[in-house]
Parts: structure tokens; sequence; C-alpha cells
């Protein structure tokens, strides 16, 4: 069994129509390095719920989230915070607002394996030292007593990730890690998630609307149109032909620098079109029963 | 073709404010280092660099919303390096910007027809309405769009709007600063294209800002490359990616992902 497998996961607005129609995928922990979405509303809905953050205007209208055996959704509340706080974690997208400005980066990387995990305040600070370490950032002792403005963007970056990966998570949910920055930095910072996630052993779910990127760090994905999973293969499958006339569209309108003449084309309306009337042929089975 | 730009020795250094004692004058940083270069009329000039590099700050100087400390900018003949806003003021209409985030370049309390006018008013154009049609007209947005507000929009139609907006004016050049960053790839796709056409049509000389080496090479006649404030290559658009001259260059090619699991990357 995969460690995360969602199954028909069904998530709206209070009020109107659903975010997420039905989506299955699993995540499995090792060498399979996890799935990645693609395109439209609804791709960061997925790790939000996994990871129970979801706003207060959504709620989960069906369907189950299987973490390491236990279904998520099952659980009373504190017990679900619970384990997903002892397995997952998340490194998200945008590294300046994810850390308070008014903290030194150390308490941020160690609060929460004392007042939430329990460790000794002495055993969370070594361990913050090497995992900034293993995130290749120099001289990690100054760098904790630093505040995130001193810091650069590569860098507050480096420490979400030494951060996810502090209380060895099981899964790893990274939404767009890499939008914010450069393309010199964002290569570093994927080569790095890559490395720590095979080091580790973790099962990623990685969120990005960009298929440069889910070709070099995942190996399967899935597509997402307005909430629903039109395509789901592995990496290898869907770059030599695309399945869904959609992925195929997406996959034209990315541009390539070795190809002037390729890439670029939007999506034809005629495609817009039929995946519409998936949806909605989708929504009449769904209300039909 | 005449240089519709001439830069020559572009100098342009900022307040330093993360490192302003708490009495005293900040300390001067200097962004961009001694500039020189032309930009031929009816062209597309693609600039591109990393994050602090001095890409942006150069966009904003060539339509002089920030004032180079040495060195020249001449627009179509004339020094514009140093004029006061109030000389600027005339010449401001042939010198237009589209924004990265349309999001909050666009007034959300306007409808569109409001924010498209208003330019044009301040610049003492007639015929507002018929020249907002034509506006919305150009950038392939029906016209009833004219009395939504922006947040009724999408992203890729927002910037239709803010392309609007500089059009209407008509221009002899625009700076679009990252307008593609934020938008998904199929929108990204309808954006440039729409540029690519508007170039033709309207015979407007366009330098676009941009870190996606990818989005330059396809809708770019020449590319300027920017690196800590300096410029290490400037030259057309497919010499440039066929043999990349400069260190930083090859590395910023080397760092796009290609949407191929076979190309070898890490």
């Amino acid at each position: 069994m995969s460690f995360l497998a969602i199954k028909n996961l069904s998530i709206g607005l209070k009020k109107g129509p659903p975010l997420l129609r039905r989506v299955s995928l699993e995540v499995s922990s090792g060498e399979e390095r996890g799935r990645v979405w693609e395109s439209g509303a609804g791709k960061s809905m997925i790790g939000k719920a996994v990871l129970g953050i979801l706003p207060p205007s959504v709620e989960v209208t069906g369907g189950e989230i299987w973490l390491d055996g236990t279904d998520l959704l099952r659980l009373p509340l504190a017990e679900r915070r619970r384990r997903i706080g002892a397995l997952a974690a998340l490194i998200p997208q945008d590294p300046l607002t994810a850390l308070n400005p008014s903290h030194r980066i150390g308490p941020q990387i160690t609060d929460r394996l004392v007042d939430i995990l329990g460790w000794r305040r002495a055993d969370a600070e070594a361990r913050a030292r090497d995992l900034l370490t293993e995130v290749q950032i120099a001289e990690p002792e100054r760098v904790m007593r630093a505040y995130p403005h001193e810091l650069s963007g590569g860098m507050r970056q480096r420490i979400l990730i030494a951060s996810a990966f502090a209380a060895e998570p099981k899964l790893i949910v990274a939404d767009e890690p890499t939008t914010a920055l450069d393309v010199t930095v964002q290569k570093q910072i994927l080569k790095l998630i890559s490395q720590m996630q095979a080091r580790h052993g973790t099962a990623l779910l990685f969120v990005t609307h960009d298929l440069g990127v889910v070709s070099k760090v995942c190996q399967r994905l899935s597509v997402l149109y307005a909430g629903m999973v039109v395509e789901d293969s592995t990496v290898g499958d869907f770059f030599a032909a695309p399945r869904h006339p959609y992925s195929a569209a997406l996959l034209a309108a990315t541009p390539k620098y070795t190809d002037p003449q390729a890439g670029l084309n939007p999506v034809p309306d005629s495609v817009i079109a039929a995946v519409r009337a998936e949806v909605a042929a989708f929504d009449r089975s769904a209300a039909h029963g | 073709m005449a240089d519709l730009y001439q830069i020559e020795n572009l100098r342009l250094s900022l307040a330093d404010m993360a490192a302003k004692p708490l009495f005293g004058p900040a300390p001067r940083l200097e962004i961009l280092k001694g500039l020189t270069f032309s930009i031929p009329k009816g062209s597309v000039v693609g600039i591109v660099g990393g994050s602090g590099s001095g890409k942006s700050t150069l966009g904003r100087a060539l339509v002089r919303l920030l004032e180079p400390s040495s060195g020249a900018i001449r627009f179509d003949g004339t020094d514009i390096t140093h004029l006061s806003e109030a000389e600027l003021r005339p010449m401001r209409r042939r010198f237009q910007m589209i924004f990265q985030d349309p999001m909050s370049s666009l007034n959300p309390r306007h409808r569109v027809s409001a924010i498209i006018a208003e330019p044009l008013r301040l610049h003492g154009f007639d015929a507002i309405s018929d020249r907002v049609s034509r506006a919305l007209d150009h950038v392939g947005l029906p016209r009833h769009f004219a009395s939504r507000y922006p947040h009724e929009l999408s992203g890729g139609q927002r910037q239709r709007v803010g392309i609007a907006r500089a059009i209407a004016l008509e221009p002899d050049f625009i700076l679009a600063d990252e307008i593609v960053s934020g938008l998904d790839v199929s929108s990204q796709a309808q954006v440039l294209n729409l540029l690519e056409r508007l170039v033709r049509e309207l015979g407007l000389t366009l330098a676009f800002i941009s870190h996606d080496l990818a989005v330059i090479r396809r809708l770019c006649d020449q590319t300027i490359v920017l690196y800590r404030g300096e410029i290490v290559e400037d030259r057309p658009t497919a010499d440039l990616f066929d043999r990349p001259g400069a260190a930083y260059t090859r590395e910023l090619l080397e760092a796009i992902p290609l949407p191929d699991p076979a190309q070898p990357w890490f």
C-alpha cells in the first residue's frame, strides 16, 4: 500500500461549485519520487487537504485520505493533527511570508520540535545545525541567529527545506517551492529537494505548474483541470505521448529555448470546451448519485 | 534602421535603506554600472538576468520612473536623462509600461473602461470611448468587458487590460516587465502571441524584461544579458542562444528545465 493514498477526494466551498472532483492519487515512499500536479484551480488544495490546512471556507465533501495506513478523515481532529504533524511536512511557496520576520531563524526551526514533538532544546538545536549544514548553508550558527530579512530568497528557501525535514517526516508536500526564485537558484533548490528526498527516503507530493520542473523532479504526474484528474501517468509516458488532449495542449503551450518554433501555442478553445464538457458531465453524474 | 533609444554609459544608484544608519543619509548602492546599448525602432529587445541584476531598474530608467545618476538616455533624439517631471509629461505618452502584477497595477474600484480612459484623458485625447473600444479590440477582449471590474477577469484578461491601457495612447515604445511570470502556460502563450501581433501591426518598439529565456527566444530580436548591473552580452537572439558567449549566459541557459525527462539537468 502506498504511503499516501487519496481516494475520490472531493473538496468544495461551503457554497458554490466543487474545487476538487473525486481526485485519486497515490504516493509511495522511497524510490518512487511522488506526484505532481499541473494547471488550474485545485492543485494547491490537495496538498492543503493532506496537511489539514484548508482555509475555513473550504470543506472536504467526500473521499478518503490514507496516510501510512490510516484514513485521516475518520480520525478525531486532535488525533488527526498529531498524526499529520508527526508524519508530514510542507515546503511552502513563498519563503518570505512563511518565516516570521520578527523571530530569529533558529527558534523557527526548533520550536516545533521542542513544543510539539517534545524534543530537548539542546537536541533540537543540534539537529537544526546539522540540517542547515545538509542544505549547504555555510556558518549555520550565524544563520540561526539571523532574522529572515538578513538572508537572500534562496537561503530562506533552504532554511524552509531544512525545517521541513527536521522531524524526519515520511511525506513532504512541496507547494510551488521555486516559483518565487531565479532560474539559477531554482535549479539549486530543486537539486537539493531531490537529494534530500532520496537520502531520507521521503515521499514527495510536488505541486507545480511548470512541466519543465516536473520532468526533472518527478516520476509520476497527475494533470488537473477544474479539480478533476484528466491524466495520471509516469513522467516518461507523459512526455513521450500525453494521452489526454488537454495535457497534450499544455505541453504544446510550454516554451522551449532550444526550439523557438515549439511551444507558446495557447490551449485551443475546442480543447477547453471538450474538457469543460467532461467536467460538466462529471458533475451531472455526481448529482444523480 | 534608426535607433529609438541610445543609452550611453548609464549609471544609476539608489539609497541602500537596509544599511542606513539611524541618523545621517543612507549609503548609495550602485545598481547600474555603466551600460551602453541602443534599441532600434520597431525591434523587440529582451532584457534578462537573475534577481538583483538590475533589469527592472534599467527598465524603470528607460521610461524615466527613475533618474540616472550619470550617463545619457536619448529617446528618439531627445536627451531625457535628467528632464524634470514637467518636461517629461508631454513625452510620457510615447513610452508606456506594462506591469508585472495586473492585480496591483489596475485600480480595483474602477471599471475596465475607466482604467483605459484615464491616461487618455490626462494626455488630452478626444473621442475617448471610441479609443477605449478600439484598444479592447486590439487586445482581443470583447467590448462589453469595458463595464467589468478587474476582479471579474482572469489573470490573462487582466494582463490584456494592462496592454490595452498602454497601447491606447499610441506609444512608440512599450516596456513589459515580467508580464507573463504570474500566468499559466496557456495564458502566457496567448499574451505573448498578442504582443507579437501588436508589435507588427502597430509598429511598436518593445523592451521585454524576463528571467525566462524560453520566452525571450521566441519573442525578441535582440537580447541583453545583465549580471550585477553590467551587460555581459548584447547580441541578436538566435546568435546568443546558438553560441552563448559569456559563462553567465550559459549558466542561465543550463538552469532552464526543458519539458523533457531525457535532458540531463542536475
